[in-house]
C-alpha cells in the first residue's frame, strides 16, 4: 500500500515537472573511467605474450554506448536517472577494478601465467568455448535442480512431520541428529559405489545436503507456531488437515524459507563437489578438466558462468519468496 | 430481549487444578455453577488469578475441567466448535492471510465457503472494514485488527461469543468506541455473549449480568443484575452507584490477595 502512495507521488511530480532536465556530474563519472579504461588498454604495450583479441575493447566500446544511451535518457526519464545517480559511483569502481585487472596483467605482467590470464583472455574464452560451457551449465542445472526438488521435498515432508508429530519426532529426529551435520560430500566414496551412475550418485548427495537445513528449519518453524493460531482455527471449525496445511505451514514459512536458502547453498558447494570427484559433466567438471591443462583463462570463465547462474537462482528464490511472503516485511534480504 | 440466534450455556460445578512447577496443586475454579440464558450479555470480573480466563477456555473447549460439566444448549462441551466463537486480546489475526480471507477463514475451515462467500463481504461491511478487504494484517491499527477478530468469528453465526479482553489492549478513545460496536453487533446478532473484563466501567455499561469472582480457589463471589436501561450514561448517579458497589465486592476479594488485585 505504502509504495502505491510512493509511485502515486514520483508520477505526480514527474508530470508536474515534465519539462525538467535531469543531470547530476556524479552519472558522468562510470563513462569518464570507461573512456581512461580504453585508452590505456589500447595506449600501453602488451606484456604477457597472448595473442590478443579485440573482445575486451569492443566490450568496453559497448558499455560506452549503452551507457551514453541511458545517460541521455536520464535527461527525461526520472527513473532512470535516479537509478544512474545511485548506481553511478558503483560503477565507476567496477570500471576501475576491471582496468586495473587488465593493466596488472596484460599490460604489465605482475601477475605470473599461466595462474592469471587478462580480461582479454577470459573474455574470448567465454566467446570461443561458449557451446561447451553451455553444455556443462545444462548437465550442472540438470542435476541441481533434480537434487535441489527432491532434498526440499523430502525435507519439508520430515520437517513437517517431526515439527508436528511428537512420534515421528521421536523416531526421525535422532536419525536427522546424526546424518544431518555429516558433510554431504562426505558421502561420494559411498554414493558412487551405491547408485548404478555417478549422476544418480551425485544427485543422492545433493539430496542429503539440502534435506537437512530444510528438515530442521521446516521442524523448527512448525514447532514454534504461537498455540494461539491453532486455538482461533479450532474454535472457527478447523480439521486437523486445515490446521497442518493453513495454519502451521503458513505460519512457519518465513523460518522454512531460510531452511531452503541455506538448502540451496549446500546444494551449490555438493553439485560443483561432486562434479569435481565423480561426475563427468558439468561446471565442476569444466573447471576441474581446465586446470588439468593449465587452462586458468577457462578457470575463471566458468567461475564467471557459475557467479551468474547461482546468482540468478538465489534471485530466483527471493522473488517466490517475496510473492509467497506479501504479508511479512523484512526477513533476509538479497 | 428475546433472541433466537444466542445458545443456553449451563455451567456445573466445575473445579479446575493447575499442577505448578513444583509439582503443588493450585485450585484455579472451585464448584463453579453459573447458567447463562439466551441472547444475554454476561461478564466475568475480578482480580488476577480468580479463573476467569480458564472459565472461559473451558467454555471454548480449549482446556477441560477436572471435575463438572459445561453444556451448550443441551450439548456438552468437549471440544472447541465453531458454534463458541472467540476473540483474544491480542487478535492473533491470520498474518498471512489479508483481511478478507482472514474473515472468510472459518467458513473455508467448514468447507462451506462457496455456499455462503457472499457473507464474507457482509460481514467485513458489518465491522465497518469495506474498502481494506485487500489489507494485511500488519497494516491494521489495533481497533480495526480487533474488528476483523470479530468478524472472522461472527462469519460462523455462533450462538455464544466469548471474549477475553478483547479491548484491553486498545486506549481509551478506541475502546469506549469498541465498546459500542460490539453492544450494536450484540444488538444485531442476538448472540450470547461472554466477556472477560478487568475494566468495571467496561462490565456495566456492556452487560446484563455480572459475575464477580474472587480468587484461590477461584470461585463466583456474587453474581449482580445490571437493571439500567439502555444506552447506559456512564456519568449517571445509577451507573457510578452500581460500580461503587461492585468495587467494594472487588475489595472484599482484594483483602484475601490485596498482591493480586
Amino acid at each position: 500500500m505504502f509504495n502505491e502512495i510512493v509511485k502515486a507521488d514520483i508520477n505526480k511530480s514527474s508530470t508536474a515537472e515534465k519539462k525538467k532536465v535531469y543531470f547530476k556530474f556524479i552519472e558522468v563519472l562510470p563513462i569518464i573511467a570507461l573512456l581512461i579504461a580504453i585508452t590505456l588498454h589500447l595506449v600501453i604495450p602488451n606484456k604477457q605474450s597472448f595473442t590478443t583479441t579485440k573482445y575486451y575493447p569492443t566490450l568496453l566500446k559497448a558499455f560506452i554506448i549503452i551507457y551514453f544511451i541511458l545517460l541521455v535518457s536520464s535527461t527525461k526519464v526520472k527513473k532512470i536517472f535516479d537509478i544512474l545517480v545511485n548506481k553511478g559511483p558503483l560503477l565507476t569502481v567496477a570500471v576501475i577494478l576491471l582496468e586495473l585487472w587488465d593493466i596488472v596483467t596484460l599490460k604489465l605482467k605482475l601477475l605470473p601465467l599461466p595462474y592469471f590470464p587478462g580480461p582479454d583472455k577470459v573474455l574470448s574464452t567465454l566467446v570461443s568455448d561458449w557451446s561447451l560451457l553451455g553444455i556443462s551449465t545444462l548437465y550442472s542445472l540438470r542435476l541441481l535442480f533434480t537434487g535441489y526438488i527432491i532434498g526440499a521435498i523430502l525435507g519439508l515432508i520430515t520437517g513437517i512431520s517431526t515439527g508436528w508429530n511428537q512420534r515421528a519426532n521421536y523416531w526421525i529426529g535422532p536419525l536427522q541428529k546424526i546424518i544431518g551435520p555429516i558433510p554431504a560430500t562426505a558421502w561420494i566414496p559411498i554414493a558412487l559405489t551405491i547408485f548404478p551412475t555417478s549422476f544418480w550418485a551425485s544427485v543422492f548427495i545433493i539430496v542429503l545436503g539440502v534435506w537437512f537445513p530444510v528438515t530442521v528449519m521446516t521442524s523448527s518453524g512448525i514447532a514454534n507456531v504461537q498455540n494461539s493460531f491453532f486455538e482461533v482455527a479450532k474454535a472457527l471449525g478447523a480439521n486437523k488437515r486445515y490446521l497442518i496445511f493453513k495454519v502451521a505451514i503458513p505460519a512457519a514459512f518465513p523460518t522454512i524459507f531460510i531452511g531452503l536458502f541455506m538448502g540451496l547453498g549446500t546444494s551449490f558447494l555438493t553439485l560443483i563437489v561432486s562434479e569435481m570427484l565423480g561426475v563427468k559433466a558439468g561446471l565442476g567438471w569444466y573447471i576441474n578438466w581446465a586446470q588439468g591443462w593449465a587452462d586458468y583463462s577457462k578457470v575463471y570463465a566458468s567461475l564467471i558462468v557459475i557467479g551468474v547462474i547461482f546468482s540468478s537462482i538465489i534471485t530466483l528464490l527471493f522473488k517466490v519468496k517475496d510473492k509467497v511472503l506479501v504479508w511479512q516485511r523484512g526477513l533476509i534480504k538479497w | 430481549m428475546v433472541n433466537s440466534n444466542g445458545g443456553v450455556i449451563k455451567i456445573r460445578d466445575v473445579r479446575r487444578v493447575f499442577k505448578d512447577l513444583s509439582g503443588n496443586d493450585t485450585v484455579a475454579l472451585e464448584k463453579v455453577s453459573i447458567d447463562i440464558n439466551p441472547g444475554e450479555f454476561v461478564s466475568l470480573v475480578g482480580p488476577s488469578g480468580c479463573g476467569k480466563s480458564t472459565l472461559l477456555r473451558l467454555i471454548t473447549g480449549l482446556d477441560k475441567a477436572n471435575e463438572g460439566e459445561l453444556y451448550l444448549d443441551d450439548d456438552k462441551i468437549t471440544a472447541p466448535h465453531y458454534e463458541r466463537g472467540l476473540v483474544f486480546q491480542n487478535p492473533t489475526l491470520f498474518p498471512w492471510l489479508n483481511v478478507y480471507d482472514n474473515v472468510a477463514a472459518g467458513l473455508k475451515a467448514r468447507k462451506i465457503y462457496n455456499e455462503k462467500k457472499e457473507e464474507v463481504a457482509e460481514f467485513i461491511k458489518l465491522v465497518g472494514l469495506e474498502g481494506f478487504e485487500k489489507s494485511y494484517p500488519h497494516q491494521l491499527s489495533g481497533g480495526m485488527a480487533q474488528r476483523v477478530s470479530l468478524a472472522r468469528s461472527l462469519v460462523n453465526h455462533p450462538k455464544v461469543l466469548l471474549l477475553d479482553e478483547p479491548l484491553g489492549a486498545l486506549d481509551a478513545f478506541t475502546r469506549m468506541q469498541m465498546q459500542d460496536e460490539i453492544l450494536r453487533l450484540w444488538k444485531e446478532r442476538g448472540t450470547t455473549m461472554v466477556l472477560v473484563t478487568h475494566d468495571v466501567d467496561e462490565a456495566i455499561y456492556l452487560s446484563d449480568r455480572i459475575v464477580i469472582m474472587s480468587p484461590r480457589p477461584g470461585k463466583v463471589e456474587e453474581i449482580i443484575d445490571v437493571k439500567l436501561p439502555r444506552p447506559r450514561q456512564r456519568n449517571y448517579p445509577d451507573f457510578l452507584r452500581l460500580r461503587s458497589k461492585i468495587l467494594e465486592t472487588l475489595n472484599f476479594a482484594k483483602e484475601i490477595d490485596s498482591y493480586y488485585l
